[in-house]
């Protein structure tokens, strides 16, 4: 993209095609013999790694968008048929879902070290302002595609993010009713949302042509900040560049399928797994990681427009900061104070992120106000001074004396594991409330944790029974079919004996050719029944508490876990909070309520339940179920069993992504080694 | 040293090519997966399992449509005259040779089971329309016979009979 190109191909047809559209000249003069500076450190790798994550999202999304329904009735289900039907469903929806989480890392990462190089000064303001356009468009798309599953959290955060403009004085009601096409987020919101979400990414590539472009235009900085000025000072981008950013995407790729195979649910919240309830609240709603900062910047002012206006600002202001540090030397490596602001700024992103998780009482507001007040004033006060009164050291000559007197710096990637680590901390979204109130469950050992994790046939057959003799009671699961009984991965029945279960049940069918709906025995094809006929009726049965579906209940419950355990639990992939949940709280009723609680009439004493009074009574007791394979009758046992079936319901294939996910890494750790030497074969002869 | 240099060559150019190998592979491996979705979910496949049909009420003449894995199936109870035309063709003359016999289940000769979908480019015909008093397809033309075997018009082949089986004399079950 800088300008014709010498380029000529040989073959004929490829010299007629070029006369008439220079194209191979133009990704010829952009991929192929493009000058890069020679001295590009692996932060550098990030710009390709980051228009690969657009390519995966935007693949997946085209993908999933075939399977999804955008109505507010029907967006939950459809999203769990595509994990649970669909052939590969559940590998795209993590991708996607995750792809998300690591486009973010990987952008800022990327903005990171174009503050740190000072990438965005002269010439390259408008590649930055280009970059900040990305990145705002980037926080529009996620979030509308958070909403797209519904779930208590989809629901709850477009609410609160959309009643934002709310704040806007004159205009801001109208703003919101445009946003919501009602008079509350439903599903006019929704469908325009997924409109917008596939739409938005699109604009994303097209605005990420122009960045790339004004790239091509500049030249890329580096880490010395100084510009390429003979021929010694660069290499062309194929092989040189090409080679290093394939293998620092190799190594992304494997840290991102580590969560995509092993822990799918960790950078989520647990309270997206239930669906969208418009008249009940989460207790704490907190968006996605990638917004934590600009939420509790958000929620430091305790004025709603100047908080507002405080979020949106926190954002904008990196669009000035090519005026707002004037110093002449691009990289922080030879400014010493800027370099030591610099990494202070970054330890306040992430305290902001941290806050922004957490409740805004006590301690934590006040935190947020004096990091908030940091976070600006590093742009407003000490990037503007720091540029005028610093005295930096002397920068190399040139980028080739910049890379003979280079030493090979530890610091520095250890201070990537940090930060990468501290961006897990920002997830204490992934933490949820149980322990608000009650005490923490204990963690038991189940077959399926682990990368090598299987679900015990057995085990999975006396949940089930568990479930169909005492839980199906007053409780259904309407995202579980007779025919699941029988999927690998399951509890392992055969065909016929998920036939014989189906046809106990009486299914309403019809209407028949003369129009009259009919009863017929159930097939493997159905649910599994509901024992209410709908939602009121089972509140009214219940005491006013409809006892909710199953069917991802080992999903949609957790607890705290606590600082630094929750970060352990991405390495140890620990992912089993639910199914502790669940047998803690089973076991968990106590006759009498300790000393001076006072429970409400209807309600039962529960150790782990949040609050303590449940309105589900003890129904489990030993010997209670009959167990075929001498299993001991236990209420323990039966917790632990009906615990380890309503994972198996929840995470279905479970047991298939855990063994594409072994062999995928084997074989990302081949290739990624492969790529290395490689990439040291070619750059041999350029040092 | 020429010899060192030109092996060192030659094992660069055996991780180059080793390298591009692999990456290929997994680029065709990601590929499989997005394509593999694009299959009837396990849903669907599990809603298209076999049906019961009741035919009692179907008179001497009459036809019904019945829908199964999405497509129509035409069932007729034919008359007498309607088996007789079937019976009295030379096969060996027609478009796509088939006998009566093989297109109807033993002992049930009145009853003729067909997937009623064009076999030219998939329009549902019309039963008891066209010269053969069988099916007659509006789109192009093609007519079928009361065997619902082609006879005229651009349809390759006749139309194809379902998997079924007679579970009783006025029951059957199709898949
Ligand atoms: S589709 Fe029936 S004749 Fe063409």
């Amino acid at each position: 993209m800088s300008g014709p190109s010498t380029f000529q191909p040989k073959n004929p047809v490829l010299k007629w095609i070029e006369r008439r559209l220079p194209i191979f000249g133009l990704v010829h003069s952009s991929f192929v013999a493009y000058p890069t500076p020679r001295n590009l450190n692996y932060w550098w790798t990030f710009g390709g790694i980051l228009s690969f994550m657009l390519g995966v999202q935007i693949v997946t999304g085209v993908i999933l968008a075939m399977h999804y329904t955008p109505h507010a009735d029907l967006a939950f289900n459809s999203v769990e048929a595509i994990v649970r039907d669909v052939d590969y469903g559940w590998l795209l929806r993590y991708l996607h879902s995750n792809g998300a989480s690591m486009f973010f890392i990987a952008v800022y990462i990327h903005m990171l070290r174009g503050l740190y190089y000072g990438s965005y000064k002269e010439p390259r303001e408008i590649l930055w302002i280009l970059g900040v356009i990305i990145y705002l468009l980037m926080m529009a798309t996620g979030f509308m595609g958070y909403v797209l599953p519904w779930g208590q959290m989809s629901f709850w955060g477009a609410t609160v993010i959309t009643n934002l403009f709310s704040a806007i004085p004159y205009f801001g009601e109208s703003i919101v009713t445009l946003l919501w096409g009602g008079y509350s987020v439903g599903n006019p919101t929704l469908n325009r949302f997924f409109s917008l979400h596939y739409l938005l990414p699109f604009v994303i590539a097209g605005v990420v042509v122009l960045h790339v472009w004004a790239l091509h235009v500049a030249g890329q900085n580096n880490p010395a900040g100084v510009e390429p000025k003979t021929s010694k000072d660069t290499v062309p981008f194929t092989p040189y560049a090409t080679i290093k950013d394939a293998f620092g995407l190799a190594c992304f790729i494997l840290f991102f399928f580590w969560f995509v195979f092993y822990i799918p649910n960790y950078l989520g919240d647990p309270d997206n797994y239930i669906p969208a309830n418009p008249g009940v609240t989460p207790p704490h709603i907190v968006p996605e990681w990638y917004y934590l900062p600009f939420y509790a910047i958000l929620r430091s002012i305790p004025d709603k427009l100047a908080g507002v206006v405080a979020m949106f600002s926190a954002i904008l202001v990196l669009a000035f900061l090519p005026w707002l540090d004037s110093s002449k030397t691009r990289s922080m490596r030879y400014r010493p104070l800027a370099k030591q602001c610099f990494w202070i700024f970054v330890g306040v992103c992430l305290g902001l992120g941290y806050l922004g998780a957490k409740p805004p009482e006590g301690v934590y507001v006040i935190a947020g106000r004096i990091l908030t007040a940091c976070y600006f004033a590093y742009f407003l006060i000490v990037l503007p001074i720091l540029s005028r009164i610093e005295k930096p050291r002397a920068v190399p000559n040139s980028i080739a004396d910049d890379v003979l007197g280079k030493k090979k710096s530890v610091v520095a990637s250890a201070l990537a594991v940090i930060g990468v680590v501290g961006l897990l901390a920002l997830d204490s979204g992934s933490t949820a409330r149980a322990s608000d109130h009650g005490s923490t469950p204990p963690s038991m050992s189940w077959s399926f944790a682990g990368p090598f994790g299987k679900f015990d046939q057995g085990q999975l057959q006396r949940g089930y029974k568990v479930y169909k003799e005492v839980c199906a009671a007053c409780h259904s699961m309407n995202l579980v079919h007779y025919r699941n009984l029988t999927d690998p991965g399951g509890p392992g029945l055969s065909v016929a004996q998920a036939e014989a279960l189906a046809a106990e049940i009486q299914v309403k069918d019809g209407p028949n050719d003369a129009g009259d709906m009919f009863e017929r025995p159930g097939r493997i094809a159905d649910k599994f029944p509901s024992p209410f006929p709908n939602e009121n009726a089972a509140r009214a049965a219940n005491g006013g508490a409809a006892p909710p579906d199953l069917s991802l209940m080992a999903k949609a419950r957790g607890y705290e876990r606590g600082f630094p355990q929750f970060i352990f639990d991405a390495f140890t992939q620990f992912q089993e909070k639910g199914p502790n949940y669940i047998h803690a709280l089973l076991t968990g009723f106590e006759d009498t309520p300790p000393e001076g609680f006072k429970l409400p009439d209807g309600s039962t004493y529960n150790r782990y339940f949040p609050g303590h009074a449940m309105k589900m009574p003890n129904v489990l007791s030993d010997d209670q179920v009959t167990y075929d394979d001498g299993t001991p009758q236990s209420v323990d046992q039966y917790a632990k069993d009906v615990a380890a079936f309503l994972m198996w319901a929840a995470e279905p294939k479970l047991e298939e992504r855990k063994r594409l996910g072994f062999q995928v890494m084997i074989f990302m750790v081949i290739l990624a080694g492969l790529l290395y030497f490689t990439k040291r074969a070619v750059w041999a002869d350029a040092h | 040293m020429t010899t060192s240099s030109s092996a060192g060559q030659s094992r660069r150019d055996f991780l180059f090519v080793a390298t591009g190998a692999v990456a290929a592979v997994g680029a065709a491996a990601a590929a499989w997966p997005l394509v593999a979705q694009l299959n009837p979910d396990a849903s669907t496949i599990a809603a298209g399992a076999p049906i019961e049909v009741d035919l009692s009420p179907i008179a001497e003449g009459q036809d019904i449509k019945v829908f199964w894995r999405g497509k129509p199936i035409f069932i007729s109870h034919r008359t007498k005259k309607q088996i007789e035309e079937a019976r009295n063709v030379n096969v060996a003359s027609l478009p796509d040779p088939q006998p009566d016999s093989a297109r109807v289940k033993e002992g049930h000769d009145q009853w003729l089971v067909v997937i009623g979908i064009c076999t030219h480019l998939g329009c549902v015909p019309i039963a008891h329309e066209g010269a053969y008093d069988g099916f007659f397809c509006p789109c192009h033309g093609s007519v079928y016979d009361t065997s619902g075997r082609i006879r005229q018009g651009p349809a390759p082949s006749n139309l194809p009979v379902p998997p079924y089986a007679f579970i009783s004399d006025s029951k059957i079950k199709i898949g």
